[in-house]
């Protein structure tokens, strides 16, 4: 059985290329044959956040096209077993993306027994981040505690439930998650951020997990490595909860509540 | 701690936020999500009532959409201009247009 899963927001920069690499590898490290194919035609970012770059030789426009077979352009992780990476296309523009190509080929990774197809969005509500969101059968709505975010994620929970295969094929609803990234606790003590219950008022969904502000997001993707594989920072403990919880498991939400720091750090923190 | 408490009297700029977001989206969705798409023509035909009547300047009012719990809320805010209407037979007299 497979899952296809879009990892979308509508507002650009809030993480889904970040959420996507890892929650790919997180699922693929529990031992599900797991894709994450790029549909950020044009601005292929994926391939760098997971450290594939060098190894990019078709991508998925040439799949769609037939200029080269799916297994030719799909990349193996070198870290984690059972992880493959379908890279976009850099020369070409999301135009270059259609239902039939899009659909044949996902037809084609469930025949391969790919169990998760994590689809990375592009930002924007155009036809890139249609196509990724139109074969889902799951979304995770990444979103920050910030007005545009939150207000682009509303929109896009419309397009979910109107522009997609399920709806217009009258299928079951497409299952929402909200995953809350860059969240500042401190911030949200201090009534300066929106809190993770004001966001899940105001979008209605149910909450995946928050995924706390840090610099260690940054130097993973500097250093092409997603941040799961270093179990020693929040960004990693956060996202491998979200990997169990959305694969079943009860985890407690963490990184909601201000840690406790000493009276030094509270006073020069 | 009454010296950094002090810091924190600014005022609280995530509840000016939710507030804003509960307008809009409530605003947006009637439009796409639920219902019909009413609301912004509902809003003109209230102001055009309002304005046979009493002179009324647009920036002066404010149309907001609360939900508190099972219902919705549509609050109509005007400020009525300091000075006092001319009274209402010279009015009616006045407006042929």
């Amino acid at each position: 059985m497979s899952k296809v899963v879009v990892i979308t927001s509508g507002k650009g920069g809030v993480g889904k290329t970040t959420t996507s690499a890892n929650i790919a590898t997180g699922i693929a490290q529990q031992g599900k044959k797991t894709v994450a194919i790029d549909f950020d035609v044009g601005l292929r970012n994926l391939d760098l956040v997971m450290g594939c770059e060098r190894r990019v030789v078709y991508d998925f426009v040439n799949v769609i096209r037939n200029e080269a077979k799916l297994q030719q352009a799909l990349i193996k992780d070198k870290r984690v077993e059972n992880l493959y990476i379908l890279p976009a296309s850099q020369t070409r523009d999301k135009d270059a993306l259609d239902p039939e190509g899009v659909g044949r080929i996902i037809e084609e990774l469930k025949q391969m027994g790919f169990e998760y197809i994590i689809c990375d969005s592009p930002a924007g509500i155009e036809k890139g981040a249609q196509m990724a969101m139109y074969f889902a059968d799951e979304a995770i709505v990444v979103t920050n505690p910030e007005v545009s975010s939150v207000r682009d994620s509303d929109r896009v929970l419309g397009l979910l439930a109107a522009k997609t295969s399920r709806a217009e094929m009258g299928g079951p609803a497409i299952r929402t998650h909200l995953l809350l990234t860059r969240y500042s606790p401190l911030m949200v003590k201090r009534g300066e951020m929106l809190s993770v219950g004001d966001v899940l008022e105001l979008l209605g969904i149910p909450l995946l997990g928050v995924i706390p502000e840090s610099k260690a997001v940054l130097q993973s993707s500097n250093k092409g490595s997603p941040a799961i594989l270093d179990e020693t920072t929040d960004v990693a403990q956060a996202y491998l909860d979200v990997v169990f919880r959305y694969l079943g498991q009860e985890r407690q939400h963490r990184f909601i509540e201000e840690e406790k720091r000493s009276l030094f750090g509270r006073l020069f923190g | 701690m009454a010296f950094f408490d002090y810091f924190k009297r600014a005022p609280k700029s995530a509840s000016l936020a939710k507030d804003r977001l509960s307008i809009i989206v409530a605003r947006e969705r009637t439009g796409s999500r639920s219902g019909p798409d009413y609301l912004p023509a509902l809003q003109q035909e209230l102001l055009a009532v309002i304005a046979r009547y009493e002179t009324i300047d647009l920036a002066n009012v404010t149309v907001n959409l609360d939900k508190s719990g099972g219902c919705e809320v549509l609050e109509l805010n005007i400020v009525l201009p300091d000075t006092p209407p001319p009274p209402p037979p010279r009015l009616s007299a006045s407006v042929s247009a």
